[in-house]
């Protein structure tokens, strides 16, 4: 039985209020440069926390959420650019010689808009794409595909219309939020306490999702698709619903992370990406909230500290790591926490529920 | 309408590499239910190994010899993939049969650590492969159009290795017991087919042909350690849009992908052609989900 479980609910209540102290005490020990980057992990685990809703609870491998967290990104990073360029066009429009704003970049003038809609669009992409597949049945592995080409297309879009999104180079050259510096030691502070924030709440509305009749559901379908339609519910209404959520929470994530690196790329939503947010779920255990979280956070710095040592590394790194999760540890990180804890049960620990029924069985029939 | 010729004709021959692609992927899928994502690093196999054939001859073989190299390269580079594909299956597809999903994530892997190694031992920039002169120049249809000897041999390439294919699936006992396999395995298996030799067998081939592609696309342009992967995503709407399981469908799959990109890419953009390509699939998916041909079946879950 794992470790954490043993406290009881009050002691695990106890045990998150410690880490969340913990958490929030890292800007007093860690340099400015740590703390950006330690943000930034925990933006991205809020899209693990999403990716996690639609895989590890509802089954369905999406390949497409760097989609949906290119497209908060770009929100947010179009907020900031039209921010930065004042009254003037942002400078690459300026290149591209466009000559006026169009109208869809005049919404994010207002931060309200860009913020909503970076929530609202990914989500929609997500519900329009979920309402189409679902509904006809296309399957785990088609939609995985499906997911795939839609990352394709939209690349191949974000580069092609160059003189609305910057092409290759993206979107860059922003520096200031309400007036505050982005690169500066208070609003990194600032920036960090916001991301903490956004991420427990994301991580508490999950886990009300997944304990909900809703999540209740969704998870049967993840198990007996048939089973829960001769029941009389709709799986692929329930699947369409954790998807778009996923893909706002992703929206959403990118938002935090624009907001880090200070900038965002067509590079950055490719298919490599995207399929790097499913590592990190993997890693830490699909199914679990806690382990998506861990697995993005852990996978990141990781990939920080090798790809500094060795550039060419991560890649061999990340292959193996696919092949060694898939093969020997499907269950992530978590499980094999369960899996340790759970030996030293059976050494002689505290007994849990079932076998404490097991036991009583056995007196019971002897 | 000589533009327009001109266009089909690329949409062919873009098809027709789709195609070769698409086979080994359909019938991987079909077979094991196996998504096999290091089929992009088979093609650059398949090109490397035309790459090295090319060298070899250029330093041990008279210079009048050159030309004939890429008829040794064909052969060398089906092999090249189909050994390292036969390789890949005994160590990891065979203990992940049956999960698609996680096949997806671990051939994904091993397709990263082959680019990878790719790098390493040929260097990150793109490599050129000189085509043999015999294929320089083209036919003239008309006076504006040419259609160039390379393309019309890579489609004439695909058709021998379909043809090929054709036989073995259909006409040979090994393919027959590939189609048992893919129709109902566990009553394959009761009837003394040795399942995994198939699979292995069928793995290998799928991979080889895949390698034939990456050696028909030297013809095309330069090749480099990624070139995989920007076909594989197109070859597996092939699969998804045509269906699984039979050869008719992975055929008018990869036309009609090939010959519509090019087509919408001509009239529009090349980054609007591939929304409206995908847009097409997705609205032909809500008519016939399983793709266009699908084994029937009445199975359920």
């Amino acid at each position: 039985m794992p470790l954490i479980n043993r406290l009881g609910t009050r002691g695990q209540r106890i045990a998150w209020g410690v880490v969340l102290i913990l958490m929030s005490l890292a800007p007093l020990v860690s340099t400015e440069f740590r703390l950006s980057l330690l943000a930034k992990f925990l933006a991205l685990a809020i899209l693990a926390i999403g990716l996690d809703l639609i895989w590890g609870y509802g089954g369905v491998l999406s390949l497409g959420h760097g989609v949906f967290f290119g497209l908060g990104a770009y929100a947010m990073a179009m907020y900031l650019k039209l921010q930065a360029s004042g009254s003037a066009m942002p400078d690459f429009m300026v290149w591209n010689s466009v000559t006026e704003l169009p109208w869809f970049w005049a919404i994010f003038r207002s931060f309200p808009a860009a913020f909503l809609l970076g929530i609202l669009l990914p989500g929609l992409l997500a519900f329009l794409l979920g309402l189409f597949t679902f509904r006809n049945r296309i399957t785990g592995v088609y939609f995985t595909i499906l997911t795939q080409a839609l990352v394709m297309i939209m690349v191949t879009l974000f580069v092609g219309k160059q003189e609305w999104t910057g092409g290759t180079n993206g979107l860059t050259g922003y520096h200031h939020i309400f007036g505050m510096e982005l690169h500066r030691p208070s609003t990194t502070i600032i920036l960090y306490y916001v991301t903490l924030l956004i991420l427990v709440l994301s991580y508490v509305l999950c886990k009300r999702v997944v304990r909900s009749r809703f999540g209740q559901v969704l998870e049967a379908a993840r198990d007996g698709e048939n089973r829960v339609r001769f029941l009389g519910y709709d799986p692929a209404w329930y699947k369409t619903m954790a998807f778009t959520l996923s893909g706002a929470l992703a929206g959403l994530a990118g938002m935090l992370f624009v907001l880090q690196v200070g900038i965002i790329s067509p590079s950055m939503m490719g298919i490599v990406p995207s399929i790097e947010m499913v590592l990190w779920v993997a890693l830490g255990g699909r199914g679990t909230l806690v382990g998506a979280m861990i697995g993005a956070v852990v996978l990141n710095a990781a990939k920080t500290g090798i790809s500094e040592a060795y550039p060419e590394g991560w890649l061999f790194v990340m292959g193996g790591l696919f092949v060694a999760i898939v093969l020997f540890m499907p269950k992530g990180l978590i499980g094999v926490y369960h899996s340790v804890t759970g030996m030293r049960v059976r050494k002689g620990g505290v007994p849990d529920g079932q076998s404490v029924r097991k036991r009583k069985h056995k007196q019971a029939t002897s | 309408m000589d533009m327009f010729l001109l266009q089909a004709f690329n949409g062919l021959s873009v098809s027709s590499i789709l195609l070769l692609i698409a086979l080994g992927l359909a019938v991987t899928f079909g077979l094991m239910n196996i998504i096999n994502m290091a089929h992009g690093e088979m093609i650059m196999i398949g090109a490397y190994a035309t790459y090295v054939t090319q060298n070899l001859f250029l330093s041990y073989m008279p210079s009048s010899w050159f030309s004939a190299y890429y008829l040794v390269a064909l052969p060398a580079a089906f092999l090249a993939s189909a050994g390292v594909g036969w390789m890949l299956e005994v160590l990891l597809i065979r203990h992940l049969y049956g999960r698609p999903l996680d096949s997806l994530l671990a051939t994904w892997g091993v397709g990263m650590i082959l680019q990878q190694l790719a790098r390493t031992i040929f260097g990150a920039p793109n490599v050129g492969v000189t085509s043999p002169s015999w294929l320089n120049g083209g036919v003239a249809v008309t006076e504006s159009i040419t259609l160039p000897y390379t393309r019309l041999f890579i489609i004439l390439l695909v058709a021998v290795v379909l043809f090929c294919m054709y036989i073995y699936i259909y006409k040979t006992a090994a393919g027959r017991r590939m189609r048992a396999v893919m129709q109902n395995r566990n009553m394959a298996g009761c009837l003394g087919i040795s399942t995994r030799r198939v699979d292995g067998l069928t793995f290998a081939i799928g991979s080889g042909i895949a390698g034939v592609a990456g050696c028909a696309l030297t013809l095309l342009g330069p090749i480099g350690p990624s070139i995989g992967t920007y076909y594989i995503v197109d070859a597996f709407m092939v699969v998804v849009l045509g269906g699984v399981g039979k050869l008719i469908g992975t055929v008018t799959g990869a036309l009609g992908i090939g010959v519509f990109n090019t087509l919408f890419e001509t009239y529009t953009s090349a980054s609007i052609g591939k929304v409206l390509v995908f847009a097409c699939i997705v609205a032909f998916l809500q008519w016939k989900p399983r793709g266009l041909v699908a084994l029937r079946s009445r199975s359920l879950d």
